[in-house]
């Protein structure tokens, strides 16, 4: 009963990050109908960054502020310069320099960073909260890790219901010919919807990496279990990432604490199956009938 | 999709009669006469040049065949793939199992890769039923999910597979009569790692030749139809998930081939050899040679070969350590899948064949 109670909370956690994630994929696959898969390595980037600030003796507040005002540049430069041209094109296309950026990125880093395994602090104590007499795998940085994904997702609920920017954004993703034609500049929302989507992924990177350890390629299994999310709940939908990734976050630490570790990333492609033959279109979707 | 257009196929023919044809009339007789002449130089090469070279052109060997096998998939079916390092995998560690700690198995080594290819397409065919309705993006995540679950069955089952440390794989003997031929022809032994070179070309011109026949023949048409046009395609009474699972069963097999090879020639089959970077440096050779090309994959993978000492040497030069001037290669992968998509989407192929076409026009 104790291992599934702690079982459970970590995969709250786990999934709380996973929703963040998921969500970043989701914000950009809405306007640009495009798969981020360097989602992974620009979190896994500004993240080092955070850390070089944070080993020069920078407060781990300093660092999480760098990193996020980072991911926004990263974001918008890589949606300027490389996203761009191939927006709307034939969508491998698309999916190949989302691919190359993933891998420069992450060579980049270990070029930059070294590709050594560091630790990475975490702003609030890692030790688990006693019940009574019993030890539960419940931490003051899970519930900060809890309470950041959900103050960002507000926020962002926030910008996209009750802001001029946030209407426009839509209008920008839902229809771009007509909302060219009612004088929004609709390159500069998807530039904007990167750089949002980029701070999100960020958060996340960050997230995974406080009091655990960072290297170059340790966002590559995040990317995939953070795109099962994403399908799970729908691409479209940003309701349906959340959900899909505290769901995902559940399963895999059930896999995980149950059958082992090492099948983590089998049992997602199992989820990432069963999801893609019975319900391609996810579980919120609103449109019946979409291709994948 | 990469837009390909294909030749028109009537060429204006010269008329001349009982000109003497050096290019055989059939496809076949055609490819096999390429392929013929490709062997004696592939000999005359790995005769001529040093040990060093010759475990390079091995490496480039089993890249290579994995290359054509994707970029059949990807460049003339449409379907992306990043697992096939996984694929690989899988063919690595069916050669490690069955070949024995001691190379004592009761098999021959080309019954063993059969069967590495066979069980290879077989795990390809699970994997091209689930993938035969996902596009794009969709496509490209199950793929990437196979490329990160599969290492990790390697360590769950350590005890057959040798978790972390991997599998060590003997390396074959050569075989007599081929170090009879060989040293009939140029008077000298033939070495371990030279045969296992001459063993991945042989399989890679083998690959080449079939691949080439059924590109050339009804399937290439019937994979090229589906990729340009499906609603086209299935009114044209394709069925379209059998297509598309060939696709990724021919596909498979020669990845499985391919680990067959890189089992041999590395000796040793571990998760750390068949990471994501792999599935996505096979991804650069077929998208920078040009996709839907076998000439294209070949030159992609010599990249992948002659491309990483050169950097890392440049790399050093300017001042890094080993282990960092060691990633300089896969960041020169990114960036140049970037700029090829960017600037040249038919890759080095699609180039040479505009500016030829060019000057075959202003002559």
């Amino acid at each position: 009963m104790q291992q599934f109670l702690n079982v459970t909370l970590t995969g709250l956690g786990q999934g709380a990050i996973y929703a963040a994630f998921a969500l970043a994929l989701v914000l950009i696959w809405r306007s640009t109908r495009i798969v981020n898969f360097a989602q992974g390595a620009m979190g896994m980037f500004t993240t080092y960054l955070a850390l070089t600030l944070i080993e020069a003796g920078q407060s781990y507040w300093a660092g999480l502020a760098v990193a996020l005002v980072a991911g926004l540049v990263l974001g918008a430069v890589i949606e300027r310069l490389v996203i761009r041209p191939v927006e709307g094109g034939p969508e491998l296309n698309a999916v190949i320099v989302t691919l190359g950026l993933f891998v420069a990125l992450q060579a980049l880093a270990a070029i930059l960073f070294g590709s050594t395994f560091r630790s990475f602090p975490a702003p609030f104590d890692l030790r688990g909260f006693t019940v009574g007499d019993v030890n539960i795998a419940f931490t003051a940085n899970s519930i900060y890790v809890i309470v950041a994904v959900v103050v960002v997702m507000l926020g962002l609920v926030a910008l996209f219901r009750f802001t001029d920017l946030g209407l426009k954004m839509r209008a920008a993703a839902f229809s771009q010919e007509v909302s060219r034609l009612l004088g929004v500049r609709v390159g500069r929302m998807l530039t904007l919807g990167w750089a949002l989507a980029a701070v999100v992924g960020s958060l996340a990177g960050l997230l995974i990496a406080g009091g655990s350890l960072v290297f170059p390629a340790y966002m590559e299994a995040v990317i995939v279990y953070g795109f099962v999310a994403a399908v799970l709940g729908g691409l479209d939908s940003p309701g349906g990432a959340v959900v899909g990734g505290l769901t995902i976050g559940l399963l895999l630490s059930y896999v995980s604490g149950y059958l082992g570790s090492e099948l983590v990333a089998l049992a997602a492609l199992a989820i990432l199956v069963a999801v893609l033959l019975v319900r391609p279109q996810g579980l919120f979707a609103r449109t019946a009938a979409r291709r994948v | 999709m990469v837009q390909q257009t294909d030749r028109p196929a009537t060429r204006a023919v010269p008329v001349r009669k009982r000109r003497f044809r050096w290019r055989p009339r059939s496809t076949f007789g055609r490819h096999g006469l390429a392929v013929l002449v490709a062997l004696v130089a592939v000999v005359l090469v790995l005769e001529l040049t040093s040990p060093f070279r010759n475990s390079q052109l091995a490496t480039m060997s089993y890249y290579a065949i994995a290359a054509a096998g994707l970029t059949v998939l990807t460049g003339l079916n449409g379907q992306i793939s990043l697992g096939h390092g996984a694929l690989m995998a899988v063919g690595a560690y069916t050669t490690g199992l069955l070949l024995g700690p001691e190379g004592d198995g009761a098999l021959t080594l080309p019954l063993i890769m059969l069967i590495a290819a066979a069980v290879t397409a077989l795990v390809g065919a699970v994997v091209g039923a689930a993938a035969a309705r996902l596009h794009g993006p969709y496509l490209a995540g199950a793929t990437l999910a196979l490329a990160v679950a599969v290492p990790g069955l390697a360590i769950y089952f350590d005890h057959t597979l040798g978790g972390e440390q991997g599998l060590r794989i003997a390396s074959p003997e050569v075989p007599g009569w081929f170090d009879a031929t060989i040293y009939f022809l140029f008077a000298h032994e033939t070495p371990s790692a030279k045969y296992l070179a001459y063993l991945g070309w042989g399989t890679l011109l083998l690959v080449l030749l079939l691949l080439a026949n059924l590109m050339a023949g009804r399937v290439g048409r019937v994979w090229r139809a589906v990729r340009d046009d499906e609603v086209a395609a299935e009114l044209a009474g394709i069925r379209l998930g059998q297509v598309r699972v060939l696709a990724f069963v021919v596909s498979a097999a020669c990845a499985g081939l391919a680990g067959a090879v890189l089992g041999v020639v590395v000796r040793l089959a571990a998760p750390s050899g068949f990471t994501i970077v792999l599935s996505l440096s096979l991804l650069t050779a077929v998208v920078v040679g040009g996709l839907g090309s076998l000439t294209g994959a070949l030159l992609g993978s010599a990249l992948l070969v002659f491309l990483p000492p050169a950097v890392t040497n440049l790399g050093i030069g300017a001042g890094l350590d080993g282990t960092q001037a060691a990633q300089l290669a896969p960041f020169v992968y990114g960036v140049v899948l970037i700029l090829v998509m960017l600037l040249a989407p038919t890759g080095a192929v699609g180039v040479l064949k505009k500016v030829s076409g060019r000057r075959r026009r202003t002559r």
